[in-house]
C-alpha cells in the first residue's frame, strides 16, 4: 500500500509550521497539533542565509 | 502629528496575526497610521511610503518586531502601543503553557507520529521547511505562495521519490481524513474524493456536495502550478492513484484551470480505464479530449459537484427547496436608470472568478479583469474597470503585504464604494466563502458596505443591485444560514453557487 494510502487510514497527526489561526482551528476541531513557534533561519540574514544553504 | 517607532528584536509573529493587530490599532481615537510588521525589506518599504522609518528601522532584520504609529497625542500613541501589547500578551497567552518548539525536529521529537505538516511561513523560507517535512518522512501541505517554481518541481520531485503528499505551494484548501486543512469548509464525510488544483473551486465543489446531501471522502489540494508543462501534474497524478486505490472512493473528481495540454493528457490517461468513475471539470478548457476517453466532463463547478453526487449516490441532485432565488428580474430593472448597464464582479476566490468571466464570456464579447482570460481583456490598471469587470482581489497584486480577501473584506468593502460612483454600474457581483480560515463573519463587514451604497444611489434617484454567491456548507463556524439572511435583510440577492449569482448578474443587465 502506498503512503498516501497508508496515511488515509491513519488518524491525522499534524505539525503546523506558520499562522498560528491554523493552529487553533484544528484544535477547536480536537485534532491532534504540534504547533511550530517559526524564527526565520539566521535570523532572518539574508546573506548568511544564502551562505548557510551553500554549507549543506 | 507625534511619530513613534518600538523594535522588538527576535520576535517572530505570523502576518495575519500582525495585520489583524494594526487595524485593531488604526480604530483607536486619535490614531492616524499604525504599523505592525517583521522588518522585511518589502515592509521597510511601506514603512518609508508611510514615512515611518529611522535607521534602527533599516538596520532591524525580519525576525525583528516593529511597531510604528502616528497619532494626534501623547496619549492616543500610549493607548495605541498598550493595545498591540495586549494584543501580542494575548497571543502568547492563549497558547497556554503549552510548550511550542522551536523547530520541526523538535516537534518531531515531541509527537514522533505526526504525519503531516502543514507549512504557511513566508515564501523565502518556505520550500526549505517543506523539504525538511518531506525528508523527515512527513506528507506536506504548503499554504505559502511565493515560492519558485524551480523549488515546486524539486519539491515534488521529493515528494514523488518518497511516495508523499506534496499539497501545494499556494495550496489553499485540502481536506484529509476529514480534517478541514487551512481554508477549508466543514463537509460530510462519503465516498466522493477530490483531486483541485484551484483552492476555491474545490471549496464550491465540495460545499455543494456536501449541501446536496452526499459527503467526501479526501480532497487532495496540489496548487495552481501543478498541471503547468514544468511540473507536470505530479502531484494531481500521485492524487488520482491513491483515490484509485483507496477503497472509500467511488468517484473522482477533477478540477483545475486549464492545464498544459500534454499534462491534460497525462491526466486523463491515468484516469481513464478504471473501475472508478471520473468527472473532469478543467474551467473554461475543451473537454472533447476526456470525452472521447469516456469520462464524463462538467462545464461549471456547480456541474461537477451535481454529477459527482449522481454518480456516487445514484440519486438525483437537487439543491434544499430554500436555497432557490425567487426575485422578479422585470422589477429589479425598473429601479436602475439606462446608463446602469455593467457588471463589476469583486472575488476574493480566484477560480470563482475564472468561472465567471467563463460564463459571462458566453453573453458578452467582453469581460475586463486583472487575470483576464484574453490579453486584450486585461485591465491596464487593476484599480480601474472597464465595462463588465470581474476582478481576482485574492491576486498577488492586491495581496502583497495585505491580508487576503477573504479574511479582510476592506480592500473589497473599498472596491465597493468606488465601483458604486459609477453611473454605468447596475450590479455588484461577489463571492463570500465561508469555513474555516476564512473571516468569522462576513456579513458584519458587508451588510453596512451594501446599506451606504444603496443611501447614495438612492439620493441620486437610483440603485444598485448587489448579488452574492455564498459559498460554504451549513456546518461552517460562520452559520451559512444567518449570513444568508443577513446579507437578503439588506437587499443583496444570495445564490448558493457561483454559476447561479454570475446568472442572475447576467439576466439583471441583459437587455
Amino acid at each position: 500500500m502506498s503512503k498516501i494510502n497508508e496515511l488515509f487510514k491513519k488518524e491525522l497527526k499534524v505539525v503546523n509550521i506558520g499562522i498560528t489561526g491554523f493552529r487553533d482551528d484544528l484544535k477547536s476541531l480536537s485534532v491532534s497539533v504540534v504547533h511550530v513557534e517559526f524564527r526565520p533561519p539566521a535570523g532572518g540574514n539574508a546573506k548568511l542565509l544564502s551562505i548557510l544553504k551553500k554549507l549543506k | 502629528m507625534i511619530k513613534e517607532i518600538v523594535i522588538k528584536k527576535n520576535s517572530f509573529f505570523d502576518s495575519v496575526m500582525l495585520m489583524t493587530i494594526s487595524r485593531e490599532v488604526k480604530n483607536i481615537e486619535g490614531i492616524k497610521e499604525a504599523v505592525v510588521v517583521m522588518a522585511t525589506d518589502f515592509n521597510k518599504e511601506t514603512l518609508k511610503n508611510v514615512d515611518l522609518v529611522n535607521d534602527e528601522v533599516m538596520e532591524a532584520t525580519p525576525s525583528d518586531l516593529i511597531i510604528a504609529l502616528k497619532g494626534e497625542s501623547e496619549d492616543a500613541i500610549q493607548t495605541a502601543k498598550d493595545k498591540v501589547e495586549e494584543m501580542l500578551t494575548k497571543r502568547t497567552q492563549a497558547q497556554g503553557s503549552e510548550y511550542n518548539p522551536k523547530t520541526l525536529e523538535m516537534a518531531l521529537q515531541m509527537a514522533p507520529d505526526s504525519n503531516l505538516a502543514l507549512i504557511s511561513v513566508p515564501g523565502m523560507y518556505a520550500a526549505e521547511e517543506a523539504r525538511k517535512a518531506l525528508e523527515a518522512g512527513l506528507h506536506v501541505m504548503l499554504f505559502s505562495d511565493n515560492v519558485s517554481l524551480e523549488d515546486e518541481i524539486k519539491l515534488k520531485k521529493l515528494a514523488q521519490e518518497k511516495g508523499l503528499l506534496m499539497m501545494g505551494p499556494d495550496c489553499g484548501t485540502a481536506i484529509i481524513n476529514g480534517v478541514p486543512l487551512a481554508f477549508a469548509n466543514k463537509v460530510k464525510r462519503g465516498k466522493i474524493g477530490i483531486v483541485g488544483a484551484s483552492g476555491t473551486g474545490t471549496q464550491e465543489v465540495s460545499s455543494i456536495i456536501t449541501r446536496l446531501g452526499g459527503g467526501v471522502s479526501q480532497v487532495i489540494g496540489t496548487g495552481g502550478r501543478d498541471l503547468k508543462a514544468e511540473v507536470g501534474g505530479i502531484m494531481m497524478i500521485m492524487g488520482i492513484e491513491a483515490l484509485i486505490n483507496d477503497d472509500e472512493t467511488d468517484v473522482i473528481v477533477l478540477i483545475s484551470k486549464p492545464p498544459a495540454k500534454e499534462v491534460m493528457e497525462k491526466v486523463i490517461e491515468k484516469a481513464k480505464g478504471t473501475q472508478k468513475k471520473f468527472i473532469v471539470h478543467f474551467i473554461g478548457a475543451d473537454l472533447s479530449f476526456a470525452e472521447k476517453y469516456g469520462l464524463e466532463t462538467a462545464s461549471t463547478l456547480e456541474e461537477t459537484a451535481f454529477k459527482a453526487y449522481e454518480a456516487c449516490y445514484g440519486k438525483i441532485a437537487e439543491l434544499p427547496y430554500e436555497e432557490e432565488v425567487r426575485i422578479d428580474i422585470e422589477k429589479i430593472r425598473e429601479t436602475l436608470k439606462p446608463s446602469q448597464r455593467y457588471i463589476r464582479g469583486l472575488y476574493s476566490g480566484g477560480s470563482l472568478c475564472d468561472e465567471a468571466m467563463v460564463l459571462m464570456k458566453k453573453k458578452f464579447s467582453k469581460v475586463y479583469s486583472n487575470i483576464a482570460l484574453t490579453e486584450e481583456e486585461k485591465l491596464p490598471s487593476k484599480d480601474q474597470s472597464i465595462k463588465h469587470t470581474v476582478i481576482d482581489m485574492g491576486d498577488d497584486e492586491f495581496t502583497r503585504g495585505k491580508p487576503h480577501p477573504m479574511i479582510d473584506y476592506t480592500q473589497r468593502v473599498e472596491r465597493i464604494f468606488k465601483e458604486a460612483e459609477s453611473e454605468e454600474v447596475a450590479v455588484i457581483l461577489l463571492d463570500v466563502v465561508l469555513g474555516y480560515g476564512a473571516h468569522k463573519d462576513p456579513a458584519s463587514e458587508l451588510v453596512p458596505a451594501i446599506n451606504k451604497t444603496r443611501e447614495i444611489a438612492e439620493s441620486k434617484g437610483s440603485n444598485i443591485v448587489f448579488v452574492v454567491a455564498l459559498c460554504g456548507t451549513y456546518e461552517d463556524p460562520q452559520d451559512y444560514k444567518k449570513q444568508k439572511e443577513e446579507l437578503e435583510k439588506a437587499g443583496a440577492i444570495v445564490a448558493t453557487t457561483n454559476k447561479r449569482a454570475v446568472e442572475i448578474a447576467m439576466s439583471i443587465v441583459e437587455a
